[in-house]
């Protein structure tokens, strides 16, 4: 039975700090924006955070294809910055989503690929037929201390996908994951701000975990990335998913639709499923793309989506990727600061 | 430990979805949600309406000086909003560059509505934001 994407919302805060300007205050240079090939970050506002965005994303996805909430029977929330450490985010999604209480809810913590690994817990659930539809999220307001390499990029954002087995927008046609114990980036409990292993966030990390899922499916399913005409790559900065898809074969042109992080930043577990909705926003019945999440600690889940003849239908049911970047408010350190909470009153 | 879970419980459908009441018999809608139809009283047919949330200012006003609990907000906008449907209701408004005017016509966001301190609930909730931009 063929299983994927019934329906797909995002949300981004209206709110933006140029790169530019977190340059200034730290001294670091006008060529950081060039080098990390970010150019300004989404900054959520004093009374968002990972649930708010989770709630607003999900009302977009039901919204999109008219979905009856009360058909979900799962909803799995990705993030890194729940808002309480014990108390479910699911929980008040299913609330304010007006699902029944009939559901199952989990939230789901795997730095920035817990939104994916939602997706496959929900793939699992829907194709054996134990539940109708399940509600993946990745969201996050990603934390990067103050003069910290991670500010530059530490955005907020998030994406829900409807998953089920009928009506797809998109079919996933296959999943392989690669998962091992690498601690390039972390957060202890109770700590503010993560910690990372600078360079070492690279090659042993990133670029091996990205490769390895992407290289496992490309080889199980007996294709190339030639076969794909979009491809989706986790974006902690602009620089590397263009390495990791060069290294894969994959073309510029594959991945630009998708490649939202110069304009926003990385919103860790909504960073690639936005990148996925922004090439939903775009694609075409028949279109094949190709996505891998990438997560601290680590690991990467690669998938390969086919886009189906209902996408035209649903698309135009909810606000898309780019009418959230086209609203940008700008902000100065200051003001980021009072946001994000940096200055203690 | 909190005594207001309770209390914040019950009002969830409320804060959440702008759940309230609509009376068949006379079309009136409550919010917040009354369990008799002061119109109608023993003939009423009361039923719950799950409010659009759009609606237009009625008067706003802007808080510069706040309570302990909103002062990291200031300045912010509070309105009284006529719903659609017809009740009228206090809430918060997001604004954007060009602030909160009478007339002018808003959409339900949810957002946090405050917070217990750093240790107790978080209250979330509806807000309103301009329909347009």
């Amino acid at each position: 039975m063929a299983s994927g994407i019934i329906s797909y919302g995002v949300y981004i805060p209206r709110f933006r700090i140029r790169v530019d300007e977190i340059a200034r205050v730290w001294g670091d240079g006008e060529d950081i924006s060039e080098g990390l090939r970010v150019y300004e970050k989404s900054v959520p506002d004093m009374d968002e955070d990972a649930v708010t965005i989770a709630v607003e994303a999900s009302r977009n996805a039901i919204r999109r294809a008219g979905i009856d909430p009360k058909r979900i029977g799962a909803v799995y929330a990705g993030s890194e910055s729940h808002p309480y450490a014990v108390k479910p985010t699911g929980t008040i999604i299913g609330e304010a989503i007006c699902t029944s209480p009939n559901f199952t809810a989990a939230d789901f913590e795997f730095a920035c690929k817990a939104g994916t690994a939602a997706i496959q817990a929900c793939l699992g659930l829907v194709s054996s037929n134990l539940i109708d539809l399940g509600l993946a999220v990745g969201t996050d307001v990603s934390q990067g201390a103050p003069g910290d390499m991670l500010e530059y990029t530490a955005a907020a954002g998030g994406a829900a996908y409807v998953i089920g087995s009928s009506d797809l927008a998109a079919e996933i046609e296959a999943f392989q994951s690669f998962t091992t114990d690498t601690p390039d980036f972390w957060r202890r409990e109770g700590m503010p701000y993560p910690e990372h292993g600078g360079r070492f966030t690279g090659e042993p990390a990133y670029f091996k975990h990205v490769t390895s899922a992407a290289l496992g499916l490309l080889r199980r399913l007996d294709r190339v990335p030639e076969d794909y005409d979009y491809a989706v790559f986790h974006q902690p900065n602009g620089k590397f998913p263009a390495r990791v898809a060069r290294k894969l074969g994959f073309s510029k042109e594959q991945i630009e639709p998708g490649l939202v992080v110069p304009m926003i930043g990385n919103t860790y577990s909504g960073s690639c499923l936005l990148g996925l909705a922004a090439t939903l926003d775009v694609a075409k019945p028949g279109d094949s793309i190709f996505v891998t999440s990438f997560g601290s600690g680590a690991g990467s889940d690669a998938f390969s989506i086919k886009v189906k003849d209902r996408i035209e239908e649903i698309r135009d049911g909810a606000p898309s990727v780019r009418d959230y970047i086209s609203k940008a408010q700008y902000l100065d350190y200051a003001m980021y600061a009072k946001h994000k909470g940096k200055l203690r009153l | 430990m909190t005594d207001n879970a309770p209390r914040f419980w019950r009002a969830i459908p409320q804060r959440y979805n702008l759940i309230g009441t609509h009376c068949s018999n006379c079309n009136e809608y409550y919010f917040p949600p009354r369990n008799v139809c002061p119109n109608c009283r023993r003939s009423a047919q009361m039923e719950e309406h799950k409010f659009k949330g759009t609606g237009t200012v009625v008067s706003c006003t802007t808080i510069y000086s706040a309570t302990e609990d909103f002062k990291r907000q200031t300045p912010y906008h509070l309105a009284i909003i006529q719903l659609d449907e017809g009740p009228r209701m206090t809430g918060q408004v997001i604004s954007g560059p060009s602030g909160v005017k009478i007339g002018m016509k808003v959409k339900p966001v949810f957002r946090i509505l405050g917070k217990e301190g750093e240790r107790g609930i978080i209250y979330y909730g509806t807000k309103f934001a301009p329909l347009e931009g």
